[in-house]
């Protein structure tokens, strides 16, 4: 899953890839970071669950919110939806990979890396200008 | 202290809100003088909340996060905050917090990694916070 939004930063930023695992016995608890589906929408969206109410029987309802967000995700929810349930998660986030986001931090803990980065953009502007 | 209060957030019941006030010491490790650091070369930050955790007739299981906070690579690695109060509101869905003597606050943290796996710990040790049987009348928080 590629991941758009700034919702989720500083963990996640534009360009990052997601991994995700979807069991769906595995339990969801505060604290994890679930990809879930409003109905009519059709980008998933990718928070953590900020509250859980579930019964004695599993059936669970759940407020997410985005750490970068001041809110929680009501406002994002459908009309009239106060919950997510169990059927609205894709799949629950368990591992990621920095897409271009590697490049800069490669770049800023390691100058001779930037130097050499930004030595062959020129070498690369140099010679394409021929 | 509890207040009944309409969660104007939420759908247009009453249901408990609680309030909770808390103090957090901690210290992270971080490498300095000798000791091991939770932030070795592939962590980025730590995602840190506290949750309320409670049984109710209504649902057999209930967490609500009350505070949380990013602690970025490089950040003070002591804290020392007092005299908090939730970040978000603590509605329960229903009236379960009334007299509630089980409610039980955990410290917990996303490790989040510059690339890899992104584990969940629960900190070991919980403290208790015994709800009152009444409501509190009084608007000032």
């Amino acid at each position: 899953l590629l991941f758009f939004s700034g919702s989720m930063e500083p963990a996640f930023h534009r360009g990052d890839l997601l991994f995700l695992t979807n069991q769906i016995e595995d339990p969801i608890r505060v604290g994890e970071i679930v990809v879930f589906r409003i109905e009519g929408r059709e980008i998933p969206i990718v928070h953590r669950v900020l509250k859980i109410h579930e019964k004695q029987n599993g059936d669970i309802k759940f407020l997410t919110k985005g750490d970068n967000n001041a809110v929680d995700d009501r406002g994002l929810y459908k009309r009239g939806q106060h919950w997510l349930e169990k059927k609205d998660v894709v799949g629950r986030a368990r591992g990621f990979v920095p897409y271009i986001g590697i490049v800069t931090i490669l770049m800023n803990d390691y100058p001779k890396f930037k130097y050499a980065v930004l030595f062959l953009l020129g070498l690369f502007v140099l010679v394409h200008r021929e | 202290l509890r207040k009944n209060v309409e969660d104007f957030t939420g759908p247009r019941e009453r249901s408990d809100l609680g309030f909770v006030t808390f103090d957090i010491t901690a210290d992270i490790l971080n490498g300095k003088n000798g000791l091991r650091t939770i932030f070795d070369w592939n962590v980025k930050q730590l995602f840190l909340y506290l949750s309320a955790e409670y049984s109710t007739k209504n649902n057999a299981l209930n967490q609500v996060v009350l505070w949380d906070k990013i602690i970025l690579r490089g950040d003070n690695p002591r804290l020392v905050l007092k005299d908090m109060k939730s970040k978000y509101f603590f509605f329960d869905d229903g009236n379960g917090l009334k007299g509630n003597r089980n409610v039980t606050l955990t410290l917990s943290w996303n490790v989040v990694p510059n690339a890899g796996i992104l584990p969940l710990v629960t900190g070991s040790g919980h403290v208790s916070v015994p709800f009152p049987d009444t409501y509190e009348m009084t608007k000032s928080y």
